[in-house]
């Protein structure tokens, strides 16, 4: 698992990268309440909000951390947004995306890193 | 995401170590650092206030006194009968300016030594001059904690720890004795639920929250679930659906006009703004203030643009304030629009670029619990 600086985690899987957000940005936002998914079969660029996640305090976005196609999302989420607070790091992943070069992966932070940027 | 951003003196409130130890989230707010929620979240603290009772911390609101002669000097300054309003009683009441609109509202109490008033934190000290420039005697309360406690089990645990609130109404004010403090009771609030607002001494004000607190029927509550609570209430914020260009009769608050200050009435006008006020009550107000339902599941928020076709056509208005309403189920705003505008059409917002449909619907969202 990798995390970003915004607060996501990143999976990868051969080509493709599931993607999420940490608990410690679940908690951040509070009960989620509404979660807009990007369409199917759309390349995206590394920094495109392409999720929008409301809560009941207010509204975030979700950037996509790499460039790529978007290959899955995560329809569950739009019908029970709570999910992202109830297992942020499992079942509300929001959506999967086909990389060119998993080496873009390696920038990003580690658990350890991670949880020190967080201040853990 | 949200950060501990700096901020700059910020004054704590007298129960800031028993909100820290509650685990409580604060934000700034109104030169306040404030409980914006507790380890329950939002979500949570909001519908236990609806099923129990909530207790909210509100020692940022502005507290005064006035001598019971400032009745007819209020009036000068507020469109609302306050001198018909009976001893041990409280009345909503705005401060107008010449043009109509609204300086800040606030709750007169009529009380057996004095007139007791609670104003909005940020607009404290902009009250305590708009008072002192009419009205000789104003002081402002700087030695009390205010609490609310509010849902439909306020009533069970404050009678508890004070008997005497059981025998109060709605919009009933008293002095009660608790561990010998002396409590300013009224039995009103801001969530559209039966409750109570408790001015307590700063001195006694934790024990007294921790023996509310130590009532299992009572949980501690934010800010955040304030403004959800208030919101399905259908009930307005200084600031949002109000201000200085909106008149009470756009803001929906025209019922706050008591008869005796309406045109016909036995003290007609003599308020700022009267000539504009008194003519929207009885010809109708440019614009109105309206109850939204978004047809999606995306909340909009205070801002977002209205419009009257799905395409094209003039804004009519924007949203005052928008959430998502934890009782309600769903997402819901009040907006301010063109009276012109039909009442039963569908109206859209522009939300991201996309203008989503919102339906008009009578306030509140969610029917009040008031013990009349």
């Amino acid at each position: 698992m990798k995390y970003t600086e915004d607060h996501e985690w990143l999976s990868l899987d051969g080509d493709i990268v599931t993607v999420g957000i940490t608990e410690y940005a679940a908690t951040q936002l509070g009960d989620v309440v509404f979660v807009e998914l990007p369409e199917l079969e759309t390349q995206v660029a590394r920094g495109d909000e392409i999720v929008v996640i409301e809560s009941v305090k207010a509204a975030s976005d979700i950037v996509a951390p790499l460039d790529g196609e978007i290959v899955e999302i995560n329809e569950a989420l739009v019908d029970n947004p709570a999910l992202v607070n109830d297992d942020p790091t499992g079942a509300a992943w929001f959506f999967k995306i086909k990389i060119e070069d998993d080496a873009a992966l390696d920038e990003f932070m580690d658990e350890d890193e991670y949880k020190e940027h967080i201040g853990e | 995401m949200a950060e501990n951003a700096t901020a700059p003196m910020l004054t704590a409130l007298p129960l800031a170590d028993l909100h820290a130890e509650l685990g409580a989230k604060c934000v700034p707010f109104a030169g306040w650092s404030m409980p914006v929620q507790y380890p329950q979240g939002v979500m949570a603290e909001h519908l236990w206030t609806r099923a129990h009772a909530g207790l909210f911390d509100v020692s940022h609101m502005g507290q005064l006194r006035l001598p019971k002669s400032a009745l007819e000097g209020l009036e000068a300054l507020i469109p609302a009968d306050l001198l018909g309003l009976p001893e041990g009683r409280q009345r909503y009441g705005i401060f107008t300016n010449a043009t109509g609109g609204a300086l800040d509202d606030l709750m007169v109490a009529h009380r057996a030594g004095d007139i007791f008033v609670v104003v909005n934190a940020a607009r404290h000290a902009h009250d305590l001059a708009h008072l002192r420039a009419h009205i000789a005697g104003v002081e402002a309360v700087s030695d009390r904690a205010l609490l609310a406690l509010q849902g439909p089990e306020a009533e069970a645990a404050l009678v508890a720890l004070v008997p005497g609130v059981a025998a109060m109404r709605f919009m009933d004010v008293a002095v009660l004795r608790w561990q010998g403090a002396d409590l300013w009771i009224s039995r009103s609030g801001y969530t559209g639920e039966d409750g109570f607002e408790i001015s307590v001494p700063v001195a006694q004000a934790e024990g007294f929250a921790r023996a509310l607190l130590a009532d299992a029927r009572v949980a501690p509550i934010g800010l955040g679930a304030r403004d959800s609570l208030r919101l399905e209430a259908g009930l307005p914020l200084y600031g949002q659906e109000m201000d200085e260009t909106i008149t009470p009769v756009e803001a929906g608050q025209g019922w706050s006009i008591g008869r005796a200050r309406r045109a016909d009435g036995a003290r007609a006008g003599g308020f700022p703004g009267a000539a504009i006020i008194l003519e929207q009550l009885v010809h109708g107000a440019p614009r109105r203030r309206v109850g939204l339902r978004p047809e999606g599941r995306a909340p909009m928020r205070a801002g977002v643009a209205l419009f009257a076709e799905a395409e094209g056509g003039a804004q009519i208005g924007a949203i005052t304030s928008g959430g998502f309403g934890p009782s309600l189920g769903g997402p819901m705003a009040i907006g301010l629009i063109d009276a012109a505008t039909d009442t039963d059409s569908v109206i859209f917002g522009d939300l991201r670029g996309k203008r989503l449909a919102l339906q008009q619907v009578s306030l509140p969202f969610v029917p009040p619990g008031y013990k009349r």
